[in-house]
């Protein structure tokens, strides 16, 4: 009954197998392309790397571009009767040293007689100029080209980051298949964060060779090629000259200088001391420069302006002061004694305002301060008084980027720590604590830690009168690009714009007649500043600044560690206005103070 | 009633001997796609696949031996239990498998591993042929076609789990089962529109010229056709549903599957999608295959398929040293092999008296034609590169096992046939 059934299902048989023999047919016996290619000895499949975006300083100056580098492959099939002695003194090597290339050949995993082989990597332009002639003398050798990063500074190099060959288990997580063995891949810095926009696609040229390996053109004319996509160039709102001015500036030193334009987030500079040239990271010494570089007992690798968390000492009473004017305990006429019981301070004051005690820095006033806004009477027991008071602290100093990681676009930032009750409760494992134990808070010691980044941060915050914008390096991806979007988000504290007036105030003040009137004050330039010191008993202090200028219109925010160098006031402060005058007038009118950051005599 | 034992003089001895032909040039075809001129090597090298193969073969006989001897009944009655003990099989393979070549669809046993999934053939394919011959059993009823669909739909859901998508697709021969057992046409030819459709979105980066086809499409059938309301009904409808297809393609690719699964699907779609992987070996491959010329290399003189150019030279890609080494008229025998084979077979399903070993038979030609079918034309461009082995040609254990299980449990079901009472 299904009879037409079947003659259906056997026809479908025969027509397929019919099919196949006659598109056979047609490869093997009418088209005799295919026979061609084999006699050939087939096609070559060249992948072409693909160049790795540009970076670029906020002037257009480049700082991070690609250079070539060569790779000599063999077919050993095609490198039969080999002149050694002549190949040796080409490529200066020893006989043992070819011996020994040719033993780790045959090891090589995706070794392969009748496929190109990686032989000698990495070569520079330099050897490659002296190889490419002698090149036809050896058959069954060839060059494949690639890039690698070359740097037009010596600074910058922790922001930058480095790139080099993928690692085994990053190749193994790479569920899409975008990387391959032996490809290079941004290992920190920005190299790592915008991996995705620098990389690029690759792409592959098949080429046609004859019996001798010479090439004869693309086959299928092209069509099977693909063409590799270069990767998106960056432009940073890196001040180059500035960069390179700060890091002139932190040698020998220990620290760190993070300078941002308040209005945009875009980070100017951003200096870690002690550093590394980004050169030495590049091409062959790669390996033993870096074996080098990461085991320096002074961790050239550790970017201090993102990793390192200090206590924030003084600089911290500006965020008291704000967070004590927001929640109503304090005017600025406020007025608390210095009576140095409790907490020391320094300097001839006695009965200062809010703008004095911030000038003249005063210990007691903002231990006053922070008891008045813990301590609310809100309930009768001071636990939980205080309990409550510290949540309202938190989340106003937390709303200034405290405490957690900013979010900027290089890898490994830290956190800080901005304690909440829930943190005192384990530490107190859960005995009770009230005011009198946590009053260190209230100068910036005490369990506080903040990053060089989130300091400069809060600068630009109080330059902005109540918001920030993230700060980020790279302004701009691809030509007329933006920033990634999270940058273009502007975060507004929770304190009142009008609270940040009487902190500019202080501010302009601890610079024109306090604490930094000696190092910080520019003649043209109304700069506000604020010093620190942070203690590291028995050893000297870390000297803090931060600053903005100028006072109306701020084009730049800074932050400046300089590790063990006793006052604010000195190492600090010194180099924060080096870096405004630099960034605002173009170079420094102060030699005097130039040479006193240089010579680096901070304790004396 | 009188027995008879002479089993041997009834197996359809032209079926084994073309199993044997096919088995005995796969094997040297293996030891051509794996000889290296400058090691001196033999076939028999149990270092090489060919010696390998050579085992396997061995196990085979010893297969087919116990096939022949267990009562003929035996596979009807315990269809299900063979069926349900290789589901469970792959129940195991992601919990106690091994991983090879990406894929984790082994079992060890030993230092030996088997593919359970090679084994889901033939037990699905006696599962269905059984349900199929059970009494009272009809094509068009829908409950039934549901639990046919069931129960290849089980282990294809298993082999997805293993990500093997090509044996994940030969389940879907089936289909042509059904067709010859009276299922209608239009599922078929509905089945395989929306895999053109499919296919064609992917192919087609812009979908408002395929919406504009299906709407031009629609105003010519309208048009030239009869014209009633219902009819024009049913082809709008159906043209809506279409584009509904194509719409959840995008959807499909873009928003429910992960990058690399997308990239795994165009691929399979579209090897020049990525020159990297499929599309080198298929032009490889192609170059291999249109080297031999009319009469090919002769044997063991094939440079490409031993110079590592092409992939999988003793698996999946087996065909390219035919080709390369025998030419066309290597390609004609071969090709020709397996025409006879395939037509021997539905000439044996179709001599058979019991819908079940009919059934039975149908399923190993469907099988059969599938692996022949997409092997081929893999390797000479016409299919997208889909891993699946070219029955008796390609290396492995497993592979060889399931197809020999396959066609003989057959044979002995034919060599039987006068014994089972005619109930279609």
């Amino acid at each position: 009954m299904n009879s037409w059934r079947k003659e259906i299902i056997q026809v479908v048989f025969v027509m397929v197998g019919l099919i196949f023999l006659i598109k056979l047919f047609f490869i093997q016996v009418v088209d005799n392309r295919y026979a061609d290619l084999a006699n050939s000895n087939a096609i070559l499949r060249q992948v072409e790397y693909p160049f790795r975006g540009l970076i670029y300083d906020r002037h257009g100056k480049l700082i991070v571009y690609n250079t070539p580098e060569y790779d000599l492959q063999i077919i050993s099939k095609e490198a039969k009767g080999l002149d050694s002695a002549k190949f040796c003194k080409v490529f200066s090597l020893s006989k043992e040293e070819l011996q020994e290339k040719f033993k780790e050949l045959v090891e090589r995993k995706e070794y392969s007689p009748y496929k190109p082989t990686l032989f000698i990597d990495k070569l520079s332009n330099y050897d490659f100029a002296k190889i490419q002639d002698n090149l036809d003398e050896f058959p069954g050798f060839y060059i494949q080209a690639r890039t690698t990063r070359a740097y037009s500074t010596s600074a910058l190099a922790n922001a930058l980051g480095y790139v080099s060959e993928i690692s085994k288990g990053k190749l193994e997580g790479d569920e899409l298949n975008i990387y391959k063995q032996g490809d290079y891949i941004g290992q920190s810095g920005i190299e790592l964060f915008y991996e995705e926009q620098l990389r690029g696609q690759r792409g592959v040229k098949f080429k046609l060779r004859n019996v001798k390996g010479i090439e004869k053109g693309s086959f299928d004319n092209g069509k099977s090629d693909s063409i590799s996509v270069p990767g998106q160039n960056l432009t940073t709102g890196i001040d180059l000259e500035l960069q390179e001015y700060g890091e002139f500036l932190m040698k020998g030193k220990a620290g760190s200088i993070v300078a941002i334009e308040p209005s945009s987030g875009e980070i100017l500079s951003l200096i870690s001391g002690p550093s590394y040239d980004p050169n030495l990271l590049t091409g062959r010494l790669y390996g033993s420069n870096f074996k080098l570089i990461s085991s320096d007992t002074l961790k050239p690798l550790f970017n201090r302006p993102l990793m390192a968390q200090y206590r924030p000492g003084s600089i911290f009473k500006i965020a008291q002061a704000m967070t004590a004017l927001q929640e109503g305990v304090i005017t600025p006429e406020t007025r608390i004694r210095c009576d140095r019981d409790i907490i020391n301070c320094h300097g001839p004051h006695s009965n200062e305002d809010l703008r004095g005690a911030i000038a003249n820095s005063c210990n007691p006033y903002f231990h006053g301060v922070l008891r008045k806004m813990l301590n609310k009477g809100v309930s009768n027991d001071p636990y939980e008084d205080t309990r409550m008071g510290l949540a309202e602290w938190n989340m106003h100093i937390q709303s200034f980027g405290f405490g957690s990681e900013l979010g900027i676009d290089l890898p490994n930032e830290k956190n800080g720590l901005i304690p909440t009750p829930a943190y005192y409760d384990r530490a107190y494992d859960n005995r009770p604590w009230k005011f009198s134990n946590i009053y260190s808070l209230a100068i910036g010691e005490g369990e506080n830690l903040v990053v060089p980044i989130q300091m400069a941060n809060f600068a630009a915050t109080v330059a902005n009168r109540g918001f920030y914008f993230t700060p980020h390096l790279v302004k701009a991806i691809g030509k007329n690009g933006k920033p990634l979007p999270q940058y273009q988000e502007r975060h507004s504290t929770t304190i009142d714009p009008v609270h940040f007036q009487v902190a500019v105030d202080a501010m302009q003040q601890v610079v024109e007649a306090g604490t930094g009137q000696y190092r910080a004050r520019l003649d043209s330039i109304i700069v506000c500043g604020k010093t620190g010191s942070v203690q590291n008993t028995p050893l000297p202090d870390h000297s803090v600044f931060i600053a903005f200028a100028p006072r109306d219109n701020p084009q730049i925010a800074i932050s400046v560690y300089v590790e063990y160098s006793g006052q604010g006031a000195r190492a600090a402060a010194s180099i924060a206005s080096l870096m405004i005058e630099k960034y605002l007038i173009g170079k420094t009118k102060r030699p005097h103070i130039e040479q006193y950051v240089l010579n680096g005599k901070f304790l004396d | 009633m009188r027995r008879d034992d002479n089993i041997s003089g009834k197996l359809d001895w032209v079926t084994v001997m073309l199993y044997m032909v096919l088995v005995t040039l796969g094997w040297i075809n293996i030891f051509a796609a794996v000889y290296d001129e400058n090691v001196n090597q033999t076939i028999w090298d149990l270092s090489l696949n060919s010696g390998r193969q050579l085992l396997f073969m061995g196990a085979c006989s010893i297969i087919i031996m116990g096939i022949v001897i267990v009562d003929m009944r035996f596979y009807e009655v315990f269809a299900y239990l063979v069926y349900g003990l290789v589901i469970a099989m792959l129940v195991m393979v992601p919990i106690i498998g091994k991983e090879v070549g990406g894929n984790k669809s082994w079992i060890g046993l030993g230092s030996f591993g088997v593919q359970p999934s090679e084994f889901a053939k033939f037990a699905t394919a006696l599962a269905v042929a059984k349900y199929m011959g059970s009494v009272g059993f009809k094509m068009d009823n829908l409950r039934m076609q549901t639990i046919l669909f069931c129960i290849i739909g089980v282990p294809m859901l298993l082999i997805l789990l293993q990500k093997d998508i090509g044996t994940l697709l030969v389940f879907t021969c089936f289909i042509l089962v059904f067709f010859r057992e009276g299922m209608s046409p239009f599922l078929l030819i509905i089945g395989n529109c929306a895999a053109a459709i499919f296919i064609l979105t992917l192919l087609i980066p812009n979908q408002y010229y395929l919406h504009g086809a299906i709407v031009i499409g629609l105003i010519a059938l309208i048009s030239f056709g009869k014209k009633k309301f219902k009819r024009i009904a049913i082809l709008t409808i159906g043209a809506i549903m279409i584009m509904g297809v194509i719409e959840s393609v995008d959807y499909v690719i873009t928003d429910v599957l992960k990058p690399h699964q997308q990239n795994r699907i165009k691929a399979l779609i579209n090897p020049d999608a990525d020159p990297l992987g499929f599309g080198w070996n298929v032009t490889q491959s192609k170059i291999a295959i249109g080297s031999g010329r009319f009469s090919g290399k002769g044997f063991l003189k094939g440079t490409q398929t031993k110079f590592d150019f092409v992939p999988e030279q003793s698996t999946d890609f087996i065909f390219c040293t035919i080709g390369e080494e025998y030419g066309w008229m290597g390609s004609l025998i071969t090709i020709s092999l397996f025409l006879a084979l395939l037509l021997r077979v539905i000439f044996i399903s179709e001599r058979q008296k019991s819908r079940f070993a009919r059934a039975y038979g149908y399923c190993v030609a469907s099988i059969f034609f599938f692996h022949f079918a997409i092997n081929i034309g893999m390797t000479i461009g016409l299919f997208p590169v889909i891993g699946i082995p070219l029955p008796f040609f390609s290396y492995g254990g497993s592979a060889l096992w399931g197809f020999t299980i396959l066609l003989f449990i057959l044979l002995k079901l034919d060599a039987h046939r006068g014994e089972v009472l005619q109930r279609i």
